[in-house]
């Protein structure tokens, strides 16, 4: 696995996880063991030692998180794992990393709920927590990995972008994703794109650690550096003291926003299983654990134009992708795994021209492809 | 690192005074005694890192001219965890109030002490919430009045001092406002110490705390503590045989034991020679 090859592999969702995470140069983990993520702490545990890391078990998933952002501003790359519960959990110090630009990852990877629920069992319920969790304006990336090989590679691109944008990122990936088997590729270290964060090259006392350059995202010095500087989960200026008045409050919001949304077309990622110029009877919108089902029932329904569309990038919601996507069917299909999350997102995007239908499932059990078969039948009569 | 010590002016940001704190609080008296005891201990400001959670004391990051992470409510520690485990060389220095470190901090704090991660935690006692407004904490005593405890608090404190010593840490001490060079000496101890360092300070807020338990102004108050303390190094008493609202002040406890960093450097050495 640590070979100069390009490698074939049999690995586990979570396993790919790890090995992804430290492939884009993870050195931290911080994290309290939640099934089922488990597998991410236990192999971090062991990769972090291997690699020169740190990996600390923390008391709860608060302290987690916290961890990693203390470990994320010493110049660490720095990751934790979780699902719902220690999720929710997490989000009042991720606001801090929104706030106080600190590049980190958190994955998620969901199981059944509300509560302790159905502890074992998949769902994707925890969209709207992942983009909306925190109080305040404010705004993460979302990506969502649908096989073993996507939660390698997008790892290593949840790590990259946060870099790129000094923002948190989070990997909502799903029980069923998380805890797949399958044969990947492991890319050749040299074939990998990794991301580093943009360090400051002015004198030490000209350093404002929030005075974004021309791309909105300001350089970010370590703890330990030449560079003194203050990080504050309250409002302030670019030099990262408090400030309260508003014009600086409203512009540092509005940076927060746009130095991503300016941005979102570099980093949009969907698959789409079928021809972009053709017209379809109807488009199946997925995500994670959604997309293998659909894509066989799409498969099987044979006297229709069905097509499948990923969608990779959940959070800026890729408005245009789908507004392009729904211009070419006549009606649109989105399963998932919750009473009716994305379904709005696609609603509103392409509501008023297109009809949108939902299948919607939340007993704990993933789909099998008769049932979104039975759906298509119903909603192409 | 010069021979000479250090002025305890380079550790203070000036611009940033006057301090934000209410006329006879002891913060200030604390900030002076952290700002000396880098001094003493000529400590390089870019390897160290304040850390501090809410509150009163938690703004207190604002007056050094070190690197400083002002987090959230209760978990100081657990950030500052992150800043020392994955940077050993840096000095981290975490700031908080019992409100903040004990109260919602507190399961933070008996496991950073158990983790012996190397720290050194300032705790600033000041018996209540003094920036919201001087609410009960988890080491306002049995019935004194506060903002959320009109007619007397019904739960009993937290020896806090015995409670980290239980729970692991290398070093605990307990110091107050009035006697200045022990806590100057207790805080430098407590960077020098290895491991978890742990050093409560006492403090008056007449604002809340004094006012609504009719303790007088700040002289008043801190003459209590004066009164109150007994030094460690010049009695045989054990903290069981004080009188009532006497407490213990000095070293209260040491360990040498490793460190989380040396520790998980020790494991990491096993792997690589196998």
């Amino acid at each position: 696995m640590n070979g100069q090859e390009s490698s074939k592999v049999f690995m586990q969702g979570n396993a790919a996880i790890a090995e992804g995470a430290v492939a884009a140069g993870a050195r931290f983990y911080a994290g309290y063991p939640i099934t089922p993520s488990s597998e991410v702490a236990e192999l971090a545990s062991q990769k972090m030692l291997e690699t020169g890391g740190v990996y600390v078990q923390m008391e709860d998933e608060l302290g987690s998180i916290a961890a990693v952002i203390g470990a994320a501003l010493t110049g660490k790359k720095a990751f934790t794992a979780t699902s719902g519960p220690g999720f929710s959990l997490m989000q009042e110090n991720l606001g801090v990393a929104i706030l106080g630009e600190v590049p980190c990852v958190v994955v998620n990877v969901q199981r059944s709920g509300p509560s302790t629920g159905l502890a074992t069992k998949p769902a994707q319920a925890d969209v709207m927590q992942a983009c909306w969790g925190r109080h305040g304006d404010q705004l993460v990336i979302v990506l969502t990995p649908a096989s073993v090989q996507e939660c390698f590679d997008l790892t290593v691109t949840a790590f990259n972008l946060s870099e790129q944008f000094r923002v948190p990122v989070i990997l909502l990936a799903d029980e069923i994703v998380g805890h797949m088997r399958e044969a990947i590729t492991l890319p050749r270290p040299e074939e990998l794109k990794v991301v580093n964060r943009k360090k400051p090259d002015c004198a030490a006392e000209k350093y404002l650690p929030f005075s974004p350059s021309s791309d909105g995202v300001p350089p970010l010095a370590s703890f330990g550096s030449d560079y003194i500087f203050h990080i504050t989960s309250s409002m302030h200026g670019e030099s990262g003291y408090s400030q309260n008045d508003p014009a600086n409050a409203g512009e540092k919001i509005k940076r927060l926003f746009s130095k991503i949304e300016d941005r979102l077309d570099e980093f949009v990622l969907y698959k789409h299983y079928y021809d972009l110029q053709e017209d379809l009877d109807l488009l199946i919108i997925t995500f994670g654990c959604t997309t293998r089902p659909a894509r066989a029932a799409a498969m099987r329904v044979g006297d229709k134009k069905i097509g499948v569309l990923q969608l990779i990038t959940m959070w800026p919601f890729p408005d245009k992708i789908v507004a392009q996507a729904a211009a070419k069917t006549r009606a649109i299909l989105v399963p998932e795994l919750n009473l009716g999350q994305v379904i709005r997102e696609v609603e509103r995007v392409a509501g008023k021209q297109t009809p949108v239908y939902g299948l919607h499932k939340s007993n704990g059990e993933g789909f099998k492809p008769s049932e979104i078969i039975a759906r298509i039948e119903e909603v192409t009569k | 690192m010069s021979e000479q010590n250090a002025s305890w002016k380079e550790y203070i940001k000036e611009s940033m005074l006057p301090q934000m704190w209410c006329s006879g609080c002891g913060n200030g008296i604390v900030l002076g005694a952290l700002a000396r005891a880098m001094a003493k201990l000529n400590l390089e400001k870019n390897k160290v890192v304040v850390v501090t959670g809410i509150g009163c004391w938690g703004k207190a990051d604002d007056y050094f001219t070190c690197s400083a992470l002002h987090g959230t409510h209760g978990r100081a520690l657990a950030f500052a965890t992150g800043v020392k485990a994955a940077n050993p060389e840096l000095d981290v220095i975490v700031l908080m109030g019992d409100g903040d470190g004990v109260t919602i901090g507190g399961n933070h704090l008996i496991h950073a002490a158990r983790r012996n991660i190397d720290l050194t935690v300032v705790l600033l006692n000041n018996n209540n919430y003094g920036m919201t407004g001087g609410q009960a904490s988890a080491l306002t005593p049995l019935g004194m009045v506060t903002s959320t405890t009109k007619y007397g608090n019904p739960e009993r404190d937290l020896d806090i001092c015995s409670l980290v010593d239980a729970a692991g840490a290398n070093y605990v001490a307990r110091g107050t406002v009035y006697h200045v060079p022990q806590l100057d000496k207790l805080i430098s101890d407590g960077i020098n110490k290895k491991g978890f360092s742990f050093i409560e300070a006492l403090s008056p807020c007449p604002t809340h705390f004094g006012r609504r338990n009719k303790l007088g102004d700040a002289v008043k108050m801190v003459k209590t503590l004066k009164e109150n303390a007994v030094n460690v190094n010049s009695s045989q008493a054990q903290e069981g045989d004080l009188k009532e609202g006497s407490f213990l002040i000095g070293k209260l406890a040491e360990r040498y034991d490793d460190d989380f960093n040396t520790a998980y450097e020790k494991i990491r050495q096993k792997i690589k020679t196998k």
